[in-house]
């Protein structure tokens, strides 16, 4: 059967590809991109977001930015220094323009910090900054309103916007600076960044085209791409086959089904980088009285194979994860590992009085995370080994958080990256008891409460001498892994895929934001 | 005529309230579109505040009166994503689809009478008996797959070293079978040209025809073998009626009987089941623009979905109601073009 369409289809193959023209002869310099998802809106503080951020990057510059390996480089900061304990002052880069032609200077980042205070989606993150003053036009100091040891971490989220451009009146008499969610503002539809490129034209869901911006300060770049064509793909299958048959040059996300599929192609070139996302379920201690006991928990725990889901389920595309940082993060304990025990895991459940066993109830997306759905299915699976009989519920995301949000289930997925790329970030989420003032433990599904663990995670948040602060948080996540507050199963992978020659490696990187700007092509032209 | 036209529109104006209705009753269970535009830190203080200002925190009827009476007006309510109006969204996605679906009634048409005819005047023909063969298979293949199929052996390309490639006959059966890949597999194409409005064309242009033959064929690939069969069966029947008997016995070239007198009859119940096809179609674009990335209203609609852009749902099924009015309308009115003995204004008989 397959023999005879095959036939039939390459009769018809021959024919149309017969008359084939050549295929669009790109520029050495053309970068065409396939992402699973576009930029929201144009303006930075709308959404935190990773599309919003991965634009960010290309059509602004932050003030430091993350390396491979976790270290802060300067961009616009190139200098900075703690000047007390609660005041970080900067120095700036001369010389940089932003993409209306203002020059850049203290003005704008003030400015800039002041409307990410008013953001809602990154209000609760700044929380720490009370205040940024322009000392001289290139020096600017933060004041933090305790110590806080973490400032380097949010400038990374500090893009200066243009202050000029986005100040003052829109035709219709709304201010330029406003920021609307879901609404048609001037900063959701105009951009004045520093960045290396420029937007030349957007249509929302289709394509973004970029430009090189040509007074771009960072003449020492080696980056050569002058032109960016952006294409969201959300098709997993698609966007893959975008990438093999030349219609793009670089994708992300590459499904683990297709990663053997990509390494082994001509042409292409699979990067695979270890994520900082970490994947794990909740338990519902409100619900399910034998979470509470710890040997229950601790039993949960040593019934999964992390090892298992991450070889087999997930083909090598994930590490098993013990604790909530992974490698390169300040809290990271390296004896926290997997520990996958089934016999003492049946120990565990008899010395707490549940030999029996009993059922719970299990949801999870199925369209969020790598092989969620599977995942969950597997997990159930094991669950059974110590007779807790799972019933498992998968839907699809925008089902998924009204669900989760409600914490009507007994154990839930979830999968968490630190918005600071920092430990302590994890706990405040997702472990800390549940303080509806403070928003402290907003994604404690499991109502999991320890008080001891809360008290040295706030401590080591503002304790400004980082030693100090590494081993505390490397102590808090060895008490959480002895009181299993969270079912840890792995962090999850990243993986780009691009065409020969786009030398893609150097600049991705595993916070998820590739810096295009210094990616470099280079094409043997035939 | 008029009288038909006018009751065609009230039919218009019930479905859209119904699915309206519809529509908003189950926008609780398509998920919270707060949860879609903020990010993973933003406190449910700040979530319940753009809930009460988007007005989704108010009782369903309170909702849906505000909706009904802006709609009257013309307007459809604020895409979240687009941050556009919902109509104007839709109208932006409307001209890829139609082309789509234009392109793909194209190859139904021009390939199932042909072939539906032929078969039906040569039942026992090896031929025939592989286009009925190979409709089954096609009617079979979930469209998803046959997309990706296609873009597996059109634009990725297949290299086959089936055979030995060391004898002749080997390396030129591999050639034979290998395909280049080289068609573009998704998108529309950066060379559309504008016709009116937003109406950017892939007509108009090789580049663009390129980008159309793939999603207009998977697209067609459903249709197809149900037309095959359709014209076959209904012409096979025709062949057996008297008058096709009595104009062979009064010696009428057998081409003219085929498919003057014969076609013509064949085509009713077609035209009836195409009509109602072609709307079918409009819901098949969900799949087959998702596959190839193809920006139009199916696309949008399940990107809509995902982000539970509730105003942009509601719009689309909708207009989409109104296309299934529409295109319902138009059958009658060629069904009363080809038959006369049709009354349109239905009065009783």
């Amino acid at each position: 059967m397959t023999l005879k369409k095959t036939l039939l289809a390459s009769v018809i193959g021959a024919v149309v590809a017969g008359t084939t023209l050549l295929p669009m002869t790109a520029s050495a310099e053309t970068l065409r991109i396939g992402y699973s998802a576009d930029p929201e809106t144009l303006d930075l503080h709308e959404q935190l977001s990773g599309g919003v951020l991965r634009f960010s990057h290309l059509a602004f510059d932050p003030l430091v930015r993350w390396t491979k390996d976790f270290d802060f480089e300067p961009r616009l900061a190139t200098e900075w220094e703690q000047v007390d304990e609660t005041t970080m002052r900067m120095t700036l880069r001369e010389g940089v323009t932003f993409h209306s032609g203002n020059e850049f200077t203290a003005k704008d980042v003030v400015w800039t910090i002041e409307r990410l205070k008013e953001s809602p989606d990154y209000r609760a993150i700044f929380e720490p900054v009370a205040s940024a003053e322009a000392v001289d036009d290139y020096t600017v100091e933060i004041v933090t309103t305790e110590p806080y040891p973490l400032m380097l971490n949010l400038a990374t989220y500090i893009f200066p916007m243009d202050s000029e451009f986005y100040t003052g009146e829109t035709d219709d008499g709304s201010d330029k600076a406003e920021i609307v969610k879901a609404g048609n503002s001037f900063a959701s539809r105009n951009v004045s960044g520093t960045g290396p490129f420029v937007v030349t034209d957007r249509r929302q869901g289709v394509r973004v085209d970029f430009e090189r911006f040509e007074d771009y300060w960072d003449t020492e770049s080696e980056g050569n791409v002058s032109n960016i064509v952006m294409t969201p793909i959300a098709e997993n299958a698609s966007r893959v086959a975008a990438l093999l048959s030349g219609g793009v040059d670089f994708i992300d996300a590459v499904p683990p089904n297709d990663l053997d599929r990509v390494r082994e192609a001509d042409g292409v070139n699979l990067i695979e980088i270890d994520g900082t996302r970490i994947i794990g379920f909740q338990m519902n201690e409100e619900r399910v009285e034998a979470f509470q006991d710890a040997r229950v928990r601790q039993a949960v725990d040593l019934a999964i194979n992390q090892e298992g889901i991450a070889d087999r389920l997930m083909r090598g595309f994930a590490n098993p994860a013990g604790q909530f940082s992974p490698e390169g993060y300040s809290g990271y304990n390296e004896e926290l590992v997997p520990r996958y025990d089934i016999e003492r895991a049946k120990e565990l459940m008899a010395e707490a009085g549940y030999e029996e066993g009993f059922s719970v109830e299990m949801i999870a997306p199925n369209n969020r995370y790598v092989n969620d759905a599977q995942i969950a299915q597997a997990v159930a699976n094991m669950l059974a080994q110590i007779n807790i009989d799972v019933n498992l519920r998968t839907m699809p995301l925008a089902q998924y958080w009204p669900e989760y949000d409600t914490r009507q289930s007994d154990m839930a997925m979830l999968g968490w990256h630190s918005d600071t790329e920092d430990t302590a970030n994890f706990f405040q989420y997702l472990s800390f008891c549940i303080d509806e003032e403070t928003g402290a433990g907003q994604y404690n599904y499991g109502n999991y409460c320890n008080e001891e663990i809360d008290a040295l995670v706030t401590e080591a948040d503002s304790e400004t001498d980082l030693e100090k602060r590494n081993e505390m948080l490397r102590e808090a996540e060895a008490m959480l892994y002895e009181d299993v507050g969270f079912i840890m199963l792995h962090w999850q992978n990243l993986a780009y895929a691009a065409a020969d020659g786009v030398e893609a490696e150097p600049v991705v990187n595993a916070i998820d934001f590739p810096y295009l700007g210094d990616l470099v092509i280079n094409r043997s032209e035939d | 005529m008029i009288a038909f036209l006018i009751k065609r529109l009230m039919h218009a104006i019930l479905v859209m309230f119904v699915i309206s209705v519809l529509a908003f009753a189950i926008q609780d269970n398509l998920g919270d579109p707060v949860q879609q535009m903020v990010g993973q830190s933003v406190p449910e203080s700040e979530r319940e505040e753009i809930r009460e200002r988007l007005g989704l925190n108010d009782p369903f009827l309170v909702q849906y009166a505000r909706f009904a009476k802006n709609a009257v007006q013309g307007d459809f309510g604020y895409s979240y994503f687009y941050r556009e109006p919902a109509l104007e969204v839709i109208a932006r996605h409307l001209p890829a689809t139609l082309e789509l679906v234009f392109a793909a009634t194209l190859i139904i048409v021009l390939f199932s009478v042909p072939i539906g005819v032929y078969s039906a005047i040569k039942p026992r023909s090896p031929i025939s008996r592989l286009f009925m063969g190979v409709s089954i298979i096609g009617i079979s293949i979930p469209v998803f797959l046959t997309a990706i199929v296609l873009i597996q052996i059109f634009a990725i390309g297949v290299t086959v070293t089936l055979f030995p490639e060391s004898t002749g006959w080997g390396a030129w059966l591999n050639d034979f079978f290998s395909t280049e890949g080289n068609m573009p597999s998704f998108g529309r194409g950066y060379d559309l040209v504008n016709v009116v409005g937003n109406w950017d064309t892939n007509l108009a242009t090789w580049n663009g025809l390129q980008h159309l033959v793939l999603p207009a064929v998977s697209l067609a690939s459903i249709m197809l073998p149900l037309f095959i069969r359709l014209i076959r069966a209904e012409m096979m029947e025709v062949l057996q009626s008297e008058y096709v008997k009595y104009a062979r016995a009064k010696g009428i070239s057998m081409r003219r009987v085929y498919f003057v007198h014969a076609l013509k009859n064949t085509m009713l119940p077609v035209i009836t089941v195409g009509g109602v096809q072609i709307g079918t179609m409009v819901a098949y674009t969900i799949l087959t623009e998702t596959v190839f990335q193809w920006p139009g209203m199916g696309l949008m609609f399940l990107d809509a979905i995902n982000r539970a852009d509730i105003p942009l749902i509601v719009s689309y099924l909708m207009i989409v109601g109104v296309i299934f009015v529409v295109t319902n309308t138009i059958v009658d009115l060629i069904y009363g073009m080809v038959n006369p003995t049709v009354k349109l204004t239905g009065k009783p008989a």
